[in-house]
């Protein structure tokens, strides 16, 4: 096949053949990737600004402050909610009918998660891009309706955007939510009861109660599987998040209308410490709640798919997700070490105590993946076995860098610097996350794809070393540079802290060239009719996979009377 | 073991970070070699679970009791309200402008200081730094509340300050520099070379 054949038609790539599950899971996970490209662009720009205009061959615009921090404000919401989200509630949209072996509660809700998250992702960056509106993804009090800087119209398209991409959360939620609770199929006889304590994890806990009592298991059979327990609890933490977002986002917009009517409201009747810490206690629940959680059942699943065998010490691993949802509520204040009037009681329980809580549980995910893993070998080392690790160094390394942070002592010369966006962050997130990402989409490719063949399994290794690579050289010139202080919300435009900088810049560029072959590989795959028949109507409407048994779909009206 | 300032403990954070990251990064390498090896490798120590999960308990908890001793504004900023300072400097910041006492502010080596800071308007935040770039400490500073540091300064120093949070773009002139950074912000004086009186 040329390679012109190949572009239009990818290898052996048929959209038709696809069910409404597969097409709705392949439309959040290509815009998930289009978006991370833009993420990834916008990335190097501000990287190639912090290392000076002497030696930064970009136009001079990027260097003003009003188009820097616009692009900032822009770079998290499109890399967490346009990227990140959309993968993830793409991947689980298709696991959680796949693991429960039920239909999807409703393939158009589905439709229009994606939908909504892309557009609102669409908007907000818009925002940033038109009115350079730009009060950051902290929206600190009162920053966000601070109309002496920032456009008021910027700002309610801003948070218009962002209000569309929680409403596509809720989308998500309600579901993944709705299909699990959906007494069909295995769940037919299954009570809410049986199904909720399954979901909390506390039948794992109550089993390894009764094993330390010397009686019988508590549930043998739990009614749901571990990865979807993580989903299950993970979600709760998006909810909650989604709803703090939502919230901040009503306050701002009020404020903004009511500027834009001609009413001068008072910023200070909102407390700006109450709000940073009702702010914040949501926004972590992305952070410290909802990922750490999606990544450990993502690693659990993965470990199990990858060996075919059973996960090591599964009761634990379903006690600790129970555990990891009351750390995740409580850990907020490491975000507010340096507030001074925070009492010093929360910055010690909340900011230190409790945070140090995520070393166990992630360290506990990380022991029984690997332990997994050691108990099957000798293994064949896979794509997504690779990515699999390189996510276990990615969160190996992230954490501790975060606890090391959550500290009265440190946190005093580490925090808003480089250490805390590049040796913890940008770790977690590009290395951590997106290799344990990338694991899945290699596991769940043939499954999804209808056994679709890879262009090059060269691409995927330079892809895959590429990221590695520049992930974690990017992150630790970052943090390095955080240590010999510099801020991470400030603008630098005579490359202060070259060459670490430049440093930063190669890897940024790997980390960039890694997406592109990626991408290449990916459309060379399903080519560029594959990828148009993606967003078509799927011709056949089965809302499931792999399921032998004809079940409807849940909102069909008849099958939920 | 005491830091007397922060250069100490950065570098001594640099030191024992790096030696963990290559070896979480060495030891997933190794496993991920010996995972692909049809001859199964021996395990070079056998790690019990529940040792494990100690360690990683005594690690997080230990790292705040190390740091609670050996770093001393850690108590200090604790117990700050029963401290009385040698001196004590009130600063107000509100449109992006400092409104500061005379400057520079001498202080000397040994002194303990309490910064005052309040803000009319947005979010900022205090930090100093070194001519070479490296921080001395920082705060934030929230407006509508009393944001105070108490610092003792061990080392002789000429410290430049500026704002540590971001408070929108109107902090930056067009070319991108610093309207906040007010260089010479302070001296310490007094001290013998390595950083005792």
């Amino acid at each position: 096949m040329s390679w012109k054949e190949n572009l239009i038609s990818g290898t052996n790539f048929d959209p038709d053949s696809l069910n409404a599950l597969q097409k709705v899971t392949l439309r959040a996970v290509v815009m998930a990737f289009l978006f991370y490209g833009l993420v990834a662009i916008e990335g190097m720009i501000m990287r190639m600004v912090e290392t000076g205009k002497e030696v930064a061959p970009i136009p001079e615009m990027f260097f003003h402050p009003d188009h820097f921090f616009s692009i900032m404000t822009a770079h998290p919401i499109v890399g967490i909610f346009g990227s990140t989200y959309q993968l993830v509630f793409g991947a689980f949209t298709f696991l959680v009918p796949y693991l429960t072996k039920k239909p999807l509660y409703s393939i158009k809700l589905a439709n229009w998660t994606w939908g909504l998250i892309t557009a609102g992702t669409a908007m907000a960056w818009f925002a940033a891009f038109a009115w350079h509106y730009a009060p950051l993804y902290t929206l600190y009090w009162p920053l966000p309706v601070d109309t002496r800087q920032f456009s008021e119209v910027g700002g309610i398209v801003f948070i218009v955007g962002v209000a569309l991409i929680m409403l596509g959360t809720f989308g998500f939620i309600y579901n993944i939510y709705a299909t699990i609770f959906a007494r069909v199929g295995v769940h037919k006889d299954k009570t809410t009861k049986e199904l909720l304590i399954s979901g909390f994890g506390i039948d794992g806990m109550l089993n390894l109660i009764n094993k330390l009592r010397g009686k019988p298991p508590y549930s043998k059979e739990p009614a749901l599987a571990l990865p979807v327990v993580a989903i299950f609890r993970g979600t709760v933490d998006t909810f909650l998040d989604a709803v703090v977002i939502l919230g901040a986002g009503i306050l701002v917009l009020v404020y903004l209308i009511a500027d834009l009517g001609g009413l001068q409201w008072d910023m200070n009747a909102i407390d700006a410490l109450l709000y940073k810490n009702w702010f914040w206690w949501g926004l972590d629940l992305v952070a410290d709640g909802l990922v750490l959680i999606y990544v450990a059942g993502s690693w659990y699943l993965l470990a199990t798919l990858i060996t075919g065998q059973k996960l090591f010490m599964e009761n634990v691993a379903r006690a600790a997700l129970m555990l990891e949802l009351l750390v995740s509520w409580m850990v907020w204040s490491h975000h507010l070490l340096s507030d001074q009037p925070q009492p010093e009681m929360m910055k010690l329980i909340s900011g230190e105590m409790v945070t140090a809580f995520e070393l166990l549980t992630q360290g506990l995910a990380l022991f029984i993946t690997l332990v997994t893993l050691w108990k099957a070998r000798p293994l064949k080392m896979t794509m997504e076995l690779k990515y699999l690790l390189g996510g276990l160094v990615g969160f190996g390394l992230a954490v501790p860098a975060g606890i090391i942070q959550a500290d009265m002592g440190l946190n005093r010369v580490l925090h808003n610097t480089q250490w805390i966006i590049g040796a913890h962050v940008h770790i977690a997130i590009i290395v951590g996350l997106y290799m344990t990402l990338y694991s899945a989409v290699y596991v769940l490719w043939p499954i999804v794809t209808n056994n679709t063949k890879l262009y090059s399994h060269k691409l995927s290794n330079a892809h895959f070393w590429l990221h590695l690579i520049g992930g974690i050289g990017m992150g630790a010139f970052m943090g390095m540079a955080g240590l010999d202080g510099m801020l991470r919300r400030h603008l630098y435009v005579h490359g202060e802290f070259n060459p670490l900088m430049i440093f930063a810049a190669i890897c940024g560029t790997m980390l960039l060239a890694a997406w592109a072959i990626f991408l290449y590989n990916i459309v060379m795959s399903v080519g560029i009719k594959g990828l148009v028949g993606i967003f078509m109507p799927a011709k056949d409407p089965t809302p499931s996979y792999g399921i032998d048994e004809a079940l409807e779909p849940a909102d069909d009206p008849a099958f939920a009377k | 073991m005491t830091f007397s300032n922060s250069l100490e403990l950065l570098s001594f954070h640099w030191v024992v970070y790096t030696i963990y990251a290559f070896m979480i990064i060495s030891i997933v390498a190794w496993f991920g070699y010996n995972l692909g090896r049809k001859e199964k490798a021996k395990s070079i120590v056998r790690i019990p679970f529940y040792g494990y999960m100690a360690f990683l308990v005594i690690m997080g908890v230990g790292h705040h009791i190390f740091t609670y001793n050996a770093i001393p504004w850690v108590s200090q900023d604790i117990t700050r309200h029963d401290i009385t300072p040698d001196a004590r400097y009130n600063i107000e910041v509100g449109n992006h402008k400092w409104r500061l006492p005379e400057l520079p502010i001498v202080v000397q080596c040994g002194q303990t200081i309490a910064f005052d800071v309040t803000s009319d308007d947005l979010t900022y935040g205090f930090g100093l730094f070194r001519q070479d770039g490296t921080m001395v400490l920082q705060m934030q500073v929230d407006p509508g509340h009393n944001n105070d540091i108490y610092w003792t300064f061990n080392h002789n120093g000429d410290f430049d300050l500026t704002s540590t949070e971001y408070s929108g773009p109107a902090q930056y002139d067009e070319e991108g520099n610093d309207l906040m950074l007010v260089k010479h912000f302070m001296k310490v004086v007094g001290c013998e070379k390595g950083g005792k009186q």
